[in-house]
């Protein structure tokens, strides 16, 4: 009898202690790439093998490896997993891949030190390996160790919460970013009744003109990015408000169909996306300012400036944007006729001037959009239309056609998005976001602040 | 200039692979959209269903091929349709369009997950899994074929192609003659009235996407057999709207509509494509202008600007009429 229980709290013991070693792989995993892209259409990995003290081939776990690209900033990092294996996921490009030699426990050192930021091509889609030949003399064979048991050390217990605090940061930040863009696609299709495909590529294009200005410059003379992004909002303003003249206003003199407009919007996302990577390039490239900063330690969490300096702006003119909604004479107008269009016309509002002022104003945004996700990430032709995904999660959260609710809910996207990576590898933790898009639609399906009426 | 060359593209364009894939996918979104005015933008994933059907239960699981197509025809793509048309086709139309295409960007970001790489293969895809196929090629491997457009297997897979297409279309044809197709289209015109005949709209509704779906995933599992490998590159979200530029094209609501379509769709873009190659080759167009890689990326400027004219201008397409395609008066 006794026998046989202690034989039972043993399996119950070791399934959380199996629990145990999952969740830290998993957080062992998410905390070394938080800082990763969200294009990561490339990968570059290895598997770091050596030999105990017996001789026999090892995996080394806990080693660190950065991938840094060209103008030398951090591009990605990645721990190595208990059977030595890592893996970064990258945008396209050319990287110096380094073993932090520091990371390396005892007793083992790198063969070729000289090889050790080893640079790798990538291409969109590639997968490459890269080897670091550890120790003494012999060659680790390139086979992957898949299902060995693995054994780990619970030095990283204490991770769990601050990883948490970290991840909510950063998921902060994103949702800030998200909802900084997708207030125009919600203000648009409350007004319109336009489910704008396009919008993405105003962020795209904020976020590539920004690089123009900044590090590619216009006859050699480069500005700083703060004015740059001045002038990279008045231009999308501007040429929002060009859009809505030139294709969408005749298109509502036509009494052309929601659907045709929808169409004709996805053609539009197409056709600019394409012109932009005809121009821009099909690699993902940074602005010169602000890339290298050293991070605060904040104890909890480590924030770069730039970030807290970008939080604070995105919460400031998101703020505006909201009083401006709720207490200007032009927010008031733009509120009735998302409201109720015939109703905000009888009563003298142009409606067709509002319509412009949305415009204008979405597409403002989305260009500091733009420039904002420029400035955590890495820019390239199709940011815009990855994130119009995560903006489409974010407004149908909030409900359709309401401002406030394209805020609270990108908001919660961008949570969900970056403590999802908890659970699931990071290089999957858009695919959270846009689950969460379909069980809203199952369950709420006109988001947590959407009248019932519009969605049927 | 080789003009030899480009007459030839443009007629394997007009008959070849890729007219009979995206033929394929065309009628399933007829199906959707024409028949019963279903807004899917996520016809690649159904593409995508149908050739990681097939290579994933024949290189992944070590089925058997005719297995590998039972999973790959029907089974994958009735369980994606059931999947994205139950939480949306009870809403309004542009909630599937959402939806389907975050599936698309979801098959994406799945499919080329390094941490899947066991099942998927990621980036590089899956390979060797259609040559119980080619075994029973009767082409020999050199050999031309059909005035000269098609070399060896090649043959072998177009000829297939046209069989599945042509079984397709007569499909098709029977089933919009029969009642089911008159209830599709009268949920198009007029959902309530149908509805008030008693007819569940919703339930006809999924019935079109499954079986649209099924389509879709015929092209997609010809394509991965065609090119003997499924990536994920293949079945990136905008490989839906060439589906739905051949569909406005040829004309919604016509069972050959979407044939047609794609087959003027495919002559024209590979026209334009080695048409532009050949003016880059030569140097009239320098390299400053454009380059080899940059070519590839006009095929999709055409597509956009395709979708916005058709859509803009002429939505019943070439062969349509304008009373049945109604995307001008939904």
């Amino acid at each position: 009898m006794l026998t046989l229980m202690s034989h039972g709290r043993a399996i119950r013991f070791r399934r959380i202690y199996l629990l145990v070693l999952a969740v830290v792989a998993v957080l062992g995993f998410s905390s070394g790439s938080v800082s990763a892209q969200d294009d990561n259409s490339a990968e570059v990995k290895g598997s770091l093998i050596g030999r105990d003290d017996a001789g026999e081939r090892i995996g080394i776990a806990d080693v660190t490896f950065i991938a840094s690209d060209e103008s030398g900033s951090e591009a990605g990092r990645a721990v190595s997993a208990a059977d030595g294996s890592w893996s970064i996921s990258l945008p396209p490009g050319t990287y110096q891949v380094l073993l932090d030699e520091s990371t390396l426990p005892e007793g083992q050192t790198l063969r070729n030190p000289d090889k050790n930021p080893a640079e790798v091509r990538l291409i969109e889609g590639d997968s490459k390996s890269t080897l670091f030949a550890l120790g003494t003399p012999v060659e680790p064979s390139s086979e992957g160790s898949t299902d060995e048991t693995t054994e780990f050390v619970e030095e990283t217990s204490s991770v769990g919460g601050i990883t948490f605090i970290q991840l909510t940061v950063d998921g902060l930040k994103l949702g800030l970013i998200i909802a900084m863009c997708s207030i125009g696609l919600s203000l648009i299709y409350g007004t319109t009744g336009l489910t704008n495909f396009a919008h993405g590529e105003a962020v795209t294009f904020g976020a590539v003109l920004g690089y123009v200005f900044n590090t590619s410059g216009i006859f050699g003379f480069r500005l700083h990015l703060i004015p740059a992004a001045v002038i990279v909002v008045s231009v999308c303003g501007a040429l929002g408000a060009l859009f809505n003249r030139a294709v969408w206003q005749p298109m509502r003199r036509r009494g052309a169909s929601l659907v045709a407009a929808l169409v004709v919007s996805i053609g539009f996302s197409i056709l600019f996306r394409y012109v932009i990577l005809f121009f821009f390039g099909g690699r993902a490239k940074r602005f010169t300012d602000y890339q290298i900063q050293e991070q605060w330690d904040l104890g909890w969490f480590r924030l770069a400036p730039k970030d807290l300096v970008l939080m604070v702006l995105a919460v400031v003119v998101l703020v505006g944007v909201a009083s401006g909604l709720q207490f200007t004479r032009m927010g008031k107008a733009m509120r009735a006729v998302s409201d109720n269009r015939d109703l905000a016309e009888s009563t003298g509002i142009d409606v067709e001037k509002v319509i412009r002022q949305v415009w204008i104003f979405g597409s403002a945004l989305a260009g500091l959009g733009g420039i904002l996700f420029g400035l955590t990430e890495s820019i390239n032709w199709e940011m815009g239309f990855r994130v119009l995904l995560l903006m489409f999660a974010g407004v149908t959260l909030g409900g359709l056609g309401t401002a406030y609710g394209a805020l609270f809910g990108s908001i919660i996207v961008g949570l969900f998005i970056q403590l999802s990576t908890l659970v699931i590898p990071t290089d999957m933790k858009n695919v959270g976001a846009l689950i969460m898009l379909i069980v809203i639609l199952l369950v709420r399906p006109q988001g947590l602040f959407g009248r019932r009426e519009r969605i049927g | 200039m080789d003009w030899g060359a480009i007459i030839e593209n443009t007629f394997r364009g007009l008959l070849g692979e890729q007219f009979i894939y995206f033929a394929l996918a065309a009628i399933g979104l007829n199906m959707h959209f024409g028949y019963t005015g279903l807004l899917n933008f996520g016809q690649a994933v159904f593409m995508a269903a149908g050739a990681y059907g097939l290579s994933m239960s024949v290189a992944t699981l070590g089925l058997n091929f005719w297995w590998g197509l039972l999973l790959g025809i029907v089974v994958f793509p009735l369980i994606l349709a059931l999947l994205m048309g139950i939480p949306t086709l009870r809403l309004r139309a542009d909630y599937l369009a959402i939806v389907t295409i975050a599936a698309s960007e979801m098959f994406r970001i799945i499919a080329r997950s390094p941490s899947l790489d066991r099942w998927t293969g990621s980036s590089d895809g899956l390979t060797a899994f259609a040559n119980d196929f080619y075994d029973m090629s009767p082409f020999s491997t050199g050999g031309r074929y059909f005035f000269g457009l098609f070399i060896g297997n090649q043959m072998w897979v177009v000829l297939v192609g046209w069989i599945v297409l042509a079984l397709v279309v007569l499909l098709v044809w029977l089933m919009m003659r029969s009642p089911w197709g008159r209830v599709l289209r009268a949920i198009r015109e007029d959902e309530d009235a149908a509805r008030s005949l008693g007819k569940n709209a919703y339930w006809f509704k999924l019935q079109a996407l499954m079986i649209g779906g099924v389509f879709g995933a015929l092209g997609g599992l010809l394509r991965a057999i065609g090119t003997q490998s499924a990536q994920p590159q293949n079945f990136i979200t905008d490989v839906t709207f060439f589906a739905w530029v051949a569909l406005i094209l040829g004309g919604a609501a016509k069972v050959g509509g979407p044939v047609a379509g794609a087959a003027i769709l495919y002559g024209i873009l590979n026209f334009t494509d080695v048409f532009l190659r050949q003016l880059v080759d030569n140097g009239y167009i320098s390299e400053s202008i454009m380059d080899g890689t940059q070519v590839g990326q006009v095929r999709f400027m055409l597509i956009g600007l395709g979708l916005i004219l058709l859509a803009a201008f002429r939505p019943q397409g070439i062969f349509g009429s304008k009373e049945e395609m109604a995307l001008d008066d939904r």
